[in-house]
């Protein structure tokens, strides 16, 4: 098949395969070996590989709602595309979740058909933004963080979420990137725009995504994953570089809890993602 | 045709003047006594073009004479924009979007973090002007920027070093 336009290639009906949900799009990871590494804690893996797929699940689903809200249209573009990163990591790790677990699920189900108590994201993710100075600094915290779990998850034991990582590091050092260079214009930009982004600084914490869950413990004495703490150090010298670019101040962050409990919000989020796909079991378009 | 000149044929589907080859990201073809596998990676993890590309690649082996295709998708190494070949760096160049430069090196420890734009600069491709600056830092797909020409005031896309 080949087309000279989207058009065409949106138009094409000599295959049904066309774009996510109910599409026929399943299975991201199909012709990938997915074979589970002996002596892997099942159980474990599948819950970790959970928790780095809900993070990026909801985090993009909240970078969505920006769209058609955004300042400008390159913003829009820009946070769409992040989002779409980010689904991406999403897909390709619930996916093997869905593998490593081996009980009937994929990636759909795990997405559309999850009760709230089942969703392993932390809490930063879950949170709207007020204003767009809000959103930029949750994404430099976000990202950073991410982007140094991805960094030492390259060397994982299990190969596919080495694979994925690798990948998405070079995704995430974008995101940040755009991020933070957008912190630094609205901090040292003109008063207004200062006022505001100082106060998302100082609204912005990374507390709870240090602290760790026993489930991020035991996968990394396996050597499968990474302690959240172990991100610490680099994280916070990120944020002041960030700061310090963009004239800005925010005091230490201090306290945290693992990931596990839900913010309020948890709710209409799983409402809004997962109404369609409980509303019409099995449908496609 | 071999089954490797028929896959290296079929186009992206975002980017239609490109193929498959010119990208970089049809990896092997081995052609079996019973089936033909051919193994693809994909560009970015939220690429939504690889589902068609896969149909793509099944659709035109059979068309060509290989009726069982099995597409293979490996994720590491990860793609790299170095491996668009000069051709396809030539294809996006007349097509109107500046072709990557080298993909960024990174030294040991920490990914370090960029707060101003220091990349190679990017020559225009439609003056051939040689500095343009950056409008935006994702265009319409994540693998491509949009920047502006000083001199030519045509706005152009940019695929990224990655």
């Amino acid at each position: 098949m080949s087309f000279d336009d989207a058009y065409e290639a949106l138009t094409d009906h000599d295959d049904d395969a066309r774009w996510a949900y109910g599409t026929g799009f399943a299975d991201p990871l199909a012709g990938v070996d997915t074979a589970v590494p002996a002596g892997a804690d099942r159980a474990a893996l599948a819950d970790y590989c959970l928790m780095l797929g809900d993070d990026a699940l909801i985090m993009s689903h909240r970078l969505q709602q920006w769209v058609t809200r955004a300042p400008e249209i390159e913003d829009e573009l820009a946070i769409a595309n992040i989002a779409l990163d980010l689904l991406g990591q999403a897909r390709l790790l619930l996916s093997r979740a869905a593998v490593v677990e081996d009980a009937g699920r994929d990636e759909d189900s795990l997405a559309y058909l999850r009760e709230q108590a089942g969703f392993r994201n932390v809490r930063l993710v879950e949170r709207t933004d007020d204003d767009f100075a809000h959103l930029v600094a949750r994404l430099v915290v976000f990202s950073s963080w991410r982007l140094a779990i991805f960094d030492q998850l390259t060397k994982s034991a299990d190969p596919v979420l080495a694979a994925i990582a690798e990948k998405g590091t070079k995704e995430l050092t974008y995101h940040r990137e755009y991020a933070a260079q957008w912190v630094v214009r609205l901090g040292d930009g003109t008063d207004i725009s200062h006022i505001r982004m100082q106060d998302a600084a100082e609204a912005v914490s990374a507390a709870d995504l240090f602290a760790p869950h026993e489930t991020e413990l035991s996968m990394a004495a396996a050597g499968f994953g990474v302690d959240p703490a172990s991100t610490r150090t680099e994280v916070e010298r990120v944020w002041a570089q960030v700061l310090d670019a963009a004239k800005l101040q925010a005091a230490p962050w201090r306290g945290g809890e693992p990931r596990g409990a839900h913010t309020p919000a948890m709710a209409d989020i799983l409402a809004e993602l997962q109404g369609v796909a409980r509303d019409n079991p099995g449908g496609t378009w | 045709m071999t089954a490797f000149a028929v896959a290296a044929r079929v186009q992206d589907p975002e980017l239609p003047w490109l193929t498959l080859a010119d990208l970089g990201i049809l990896r092997e073809v081995e052609e079996l006594a019973d089936r033909v596998v051919v193994t693809i990676t994909p560009t970015y993890s939220g690429c939504p073009a690889m589902g068609a590309i896969r149909d793509d690649l099944t659709g035109a082996l059979r068309a060509a004479g290989y009726p069982r295709v099995e597409v293979r998708t490996v994720l590491t190494p990860a793609w790299t924009t170095d491996w668009i070949t000069p051709a396809g760096k030539d294809k996006l160049t007349a097509a109107g979007i500046a072709p990557p430069g080298p993909a960024p090196r990174r030294a040991a420890g920490p990914v370090p973090l960029t707060l101003f734009p220091v990349r190679p600069q990017v020559p225009c491709p439609r003056c051939g002007a040689p500095a343009t600056e950056q409008i935006a830092a994702f265009s319409a797909t994540a693998c491509r920027e949009l920047r502006r020409c000083p001199a030519c005031r045509e706005p152009f896309e940019h695929v990224k070093e990655i």
